[in-house]
């Protein structure tokens, strides 16, 4: 096991990151390898998008700051931002017996296992894949799997500042209500604090 | 000839879509090179080509919905 940790990045940045360690773990250069980033403000379209994810025209996104890239991960529409946990789990998928539907499973419980340690109860909601806090929102999940090896991952939403920008899109095709650790426990929390217990779930 | 078929992708994946053929009909591919990507609901998936020779046949059409054992090309 072995991660690596990018700090604030582009979300294209860390996308060639990814294809390089995808590569090097596929050639057993390297061991499996969790990513841990943050982006600057991206939204992001899944090859499962069905074209009403977006609300505002492209340019306008682009004049508030927030760029628009298609991305090679299964779900639909999805934002990226400062205070989002981004962690991209480059794993061999022979690690759940090639069960792409039960690594998922994997990382859901590994998100809630860490909101538990603030206290938060997440759980999942049949059929909507990601962690939900009564309802709401509070991390995202899209994967692509090459050479049964896995890239992209989850997305955890640790602080409220950009939360709003949800409201921009329409997050994997639906009109729902996201939250955040943050919101939920009601004072700021350090990203270190939560990407502690959960690059930790994740181990393999 | 090899027939090109859907590997389980877990359990509750029962169906994926044909989003990308990385090949037309008639081309050489190798094994093991990406061959067609499908995607579930939360995961897109490359499929790499099970053997090496042409690309005889695609029978799982881009955007099709195919499940687990569906045949998808013939590579002769």
């Amino acid at each position: 096991m072995n991660t690596i940790d990018l700090g604030l990045i582009d979300y294209g940045a860390a996308y060639e990151k990814q294809k390089e360690i995808h590569s090097r773990v596929l050639s057993g250069e390297l061991p499996q390898t969790l990513i841990v980033c943050a982006h600057n403000p991206v939204i992001t379209i899944g090859r499962s998008a069905k074209n009403n994810g977006l609300k505002l025209p492209r340019g306008e996104y682009i004049s508030r700051g927030i760029s628009v890239v298609d991305a090679d991960r299964g779900g639909d529409v999805t934002y990226h931002g400062p205070g989002q946990v981004i962690v991209y789990p480059i794993y061999k998928m022979a690690s759940f017996g090639n069960d792409l539907h039960a690594y998922i499973r994997f990382m859901e419980n590994a998100v809630i296992y860490t909101l538990n340690e603030f206290g938060i109860r997440g759980r999942r909601l049949t059929g909507k894949t990601g962690v939900w806090v009564e309802g709401r929102k509070i991390c995202s999940i899209g994967i692509a799997v090459k050479h049964w090896v896995s890239y992209h991952g989850l997305a955890l939403y640790a602080s409220g500042d950009d939360l709003a920008n949800f409201n921009l899109i329409n997050p994997c095709g639906m009109d729902i209500a996201v939250t955040s650790v943050e919101k939920e426990m009601g004072r700021t929390v350090s990203s270190n604090d939560i990407t502690a217990p959960l690059t930790r779930s994740l181990s393999l | 000839m090899t027939n090109v078929e859907l590997p389980s992708l877990g359990e509750n994946a029962e169906k994926a879509t044909v989003t990308f053929w990385f090949f037309k009909q008639g081309d050489t591919v190798s094994k093991d090179a990406d061959l067609v990507e499908l995607t579930t609901d939360k995961a897109a998936f490359n499929l790499p080509s099970p053997a090496g020779g042409v690309l005889k046949q695609i029978v799982a059409a881009e955007g099709s919905e195919v499940k687990p054992g569906d045949v998808l090309a013939v590579i002769e």
